[in-house]
């Protein structure tokens, strides 16, 4: 009888942490599908264009009102998207080299996807010894940074197995300016984690839960600032996008690309913004908390409250994101390099030695 | 697991065995289709490297400059950096002063080197 | 069950860095340079793993941070930068072969040398417990001097790269 009593627990516990695993793998799925439909309306949007709204599946017409409405906002773009991938020709050009080639797509998407993992989306869902994370590591910031260190392979391997100059270079210089703002990233964040004492999301989420005041976006605007135009680098946004600046470098690193290995890149793009921005919304602005705070949740609902609240926030940095590509140009490289090295490395050292007189001097 | 801090690992290769299929499995949906309903037709003109139009000339892989490599070591320096720079700043409050101020001699000798690359015109991408 | 979980994954993990390991130096079939560094980043995530079963979370997330991020890059972009081809098969020679297993003997035994020395008991007990700040506590406090030590080696490091890269310096 014991050992059932041991056990059904953990069952539970595995089980449910499983269920938890796929919903928040669907979920980030769907918000990738449907990230590229939100940037080409918002794009539509700025531009005074109407995007796309033709995609209308069979079942579309039986439905009266909704139907007609769904299709004109492109709700089913994605889907046709999707499809035509799927059935795009599958072609390898002659001269790559075939196994890295294959490789390098799916080395993009799978770190964005392990990024999540660390992220606290929610507080419970009425069980406190299970938390709305995927793993609650010690070392939750330190992991995703070497996460998203391991998102350069995709696209210098990319480069390489192309075989072909504009890939090439276009990896070549992605990889280069990757690594540059991982740096300034990375020393953003110490300031941050100074303030608070841990490396552990759960614990950053915790520490700005009170209310909105207490959100890391106001206590580091410096910090924070650096990470936002970092995050844009790393996810190869516009302004930043020079990897595959069309105008130089054709489509960059994935010039050659087609069909299924190209939607993976272009998806992978996608993902990497969610991740971006759920970090973001963790590290700076309350993760899951409310604005006017309240602590963990104690029945189900109000679970799914902090989690839709999570959303909610991340939405709202995509549409930042998304927003920013058509309000700025494009950098030039040596600009790119220069704003990295000499202006945000030196900022951020700045910004850890004032931080760290003003908690001393508080402390005392 | 015996221990609960191992746990997250174990759900952590779950989550990567999902994000393995992410990718994996439209490829081969997409491979499954080609074999079956669209082998591809290659040609010479669709074989060729890409260029704008005209015919490609030399070695795709050219040497590129060494600045990127430049670029390349300053960041493993600075990742060491940072890697040392947060444990410390999790620790920060805790620390008697010496450590602190060995901290700031660290910091202060990584920015000097950064300053003297600047002095000498490294960062300068030309 | 759960005693076995973990020692089955360690013989998983060492074994895959075994594999990765010899792929990494004598993959039989490609000699590309790109090829073997792809598996020393393997070999790296595999001794990442062996240290998460050792609890060693923060060495394991550096592992991956500097090693397979940023070491292993560096090495792309020298692979790429020198615009390596596929390496040929030369011929191994009596006095290389000899050479080398001489090499391999010694670290060999000193490893013997270091697993007898160690004797592993049940009753160790880690020098560092619980999570980072212990660590930063300690690394700050009791192993101050090596870590300014490694700092201006890092120092040393930056100077060397400025100067050998920088031949008309200013």
């Amino acid at each position: 009888m014991d050992a059932i009593y041991y056990l059904d627990p953990t069952t539970q516990f595995v089980l449910f942490s499983i269920v938890k695993i796929v919903v928040a793998f669907v979920i980030t799925l769907t918000f990738v599908a449907y990230a590229v439909l939100a940037e080409r309306k918002i794009s539509a949007w700025i531009q005074d264009r109407v995007g796309p709204n033709r995609a209308t599946p069979f079942f579309a017409q039986y439905l009266p009102v909704i139907g007609p409405a769904l299709v004109r906002l492109g709700i089913f773009q994605p889907m046709a998207d999707g499809l035509k991938f799927l059935l795009k020709e599958d072609f390898t050009p002659a001269y790559v080299r075939k196994v890295y080639f294959w490789l390098a797509p799916a080395l993009t998407a799978i770190p964005a996807f392990m990024t999540i993992a660390v992220i606290p989306f929610g507080s419970t869902l009425g069980n406190p010894n299970n938390p709305m994370v995927i793993a609650d590591l010690n070392v939750g910031i330190l992991y995703s940074f070497g996460i998203v260190s391991l998102g350069v392979y995709g696209i210098v391997l990319a480069g390489y197995a192309s075989n072909s100059k504009y890939p090439f270079l276009g990896g070549i210089r992605s990889s280069a300016q990757m690594i540059s703002y991982e740096i300034a990233m990375g020393m953003s964040v110490v300031a941050v984690f100074m303030v608070i004492g841990d490396l552990n999301l759960s614990k950053v989420v915790e520490y700005q839960g009170a209310n909105i005041l207490h959100w890391m976006a106001w206590k580091q605007p410096l910090a924070f600032f650096i990470f936002l135009v970092s995050a844009f680098a790393e996810t190869n946004r516009l302004p930043f996008d020079l990897p595959e600046s069309e105008s130089e470098l054709v489509g960059g690193y994935h010039t050659e690309y087609s069909s299924m290995k190209f939607a993976l890149f272009f998806l992978g793009e996608y993902a990497n913004m969610i991740a971006a921005s759920a970090m973001m919304v963790t590290l700076f602005f309350g993760g899951w908390a409310y604005p006017w705070g309240g602590g963990a949740a104690q029945g189900f609902l109000g679970g799914v409250g902090h989690i839709v609240c999570f959303l909610v926030k991340m939405l709202v940095l995509m549409g930042v994101f998304i927003w920013v590509r058509w309000m700025f140009p494009r950098f030039r490289y040596d600009q790119l390099m220069d704003l990295g090295w000499r202006r945000f490395i030196p900022l951020a050292l700045v910004n850890i030695l004032v931080t760290a007189l003003v908690l001393a001097a508080l402390n005392d | 697991m015996n221990t609960p801090e191992l746990h997250p690992y174990v759900f952590l290769t779950v989550l990567l065995f999902m994000a393995l299929a992410f990718p994996l499995v439209p490829l081969a949906l997409a491979r499954l289709w080609a074999i079956r309903f669209a082998p591809p037709r290659p040609g010479p003109a669709k074989n060729a490297t890409y260029e704008c139009g005209i015919e490609t000339r030399g070695d795709p892989l050219q040497q590129f400059r060494a600045g990127y490599y430049l670029y390349g070591i300053l960041f493993l320096i600075f990742d060491v950096e940072v890697v040392f720079l947060l444990p410390f700043a999790v620790a920060f409050l805790h620390l008697p002063v010496g450590a602190v101020v060995a901290m700031l001699v660290f910091v202060l000798l990584l920015a000097e080197g950064l300053a003297w690359a600047w002095l000498k015109g490294l960062l300068e991408w030309k | 069950m759960s005693e076995l979980l973990p020692s089955a994954l360690f013989y998983a993990f060492a074994g895959l860095a075994l594999v990765f390991g010899f792929l990494c130096v004598a993959n039989p079939l490609s000699r590309n340079p790109v090829t073997s560094a792809m598996f020393l980043v393997l070999t790296i995530v595999s001794l990442a793993g062996l240290y998460i079963l050792l609890h060693a979370f923060f060495l394991a997330a550096i592992q991956i941070l500097v090693y397979a991020g940023a070491v292993m890059v560096l090495f792309l972009f020298v692979i790429m930068l020198l615009n390596l081809e596929e390496e040929e098969r030369r011929k191994i020679r009596g006095i290389t072969l000899g050479l080398g297993a001489l090499s391999v003997a010694v670290i060999a035994g000193i490893l013997i040398r270091a697993v007898v020395a160690a004797r592993p008991s049940a009753g160790t007990t880690p020098l560092v417990e619980g999570g980072i700040r212990n660590l930063g506590h300690t690394l700050f406090t009791l192993y101050l001097l090596p870590f300014e030590a490694m700092s201006l080696l890092l120092l040393v490091g930056m100077v060397g790269v400025i100067l050998l890269s920088k031949k008309d310096l200013k």
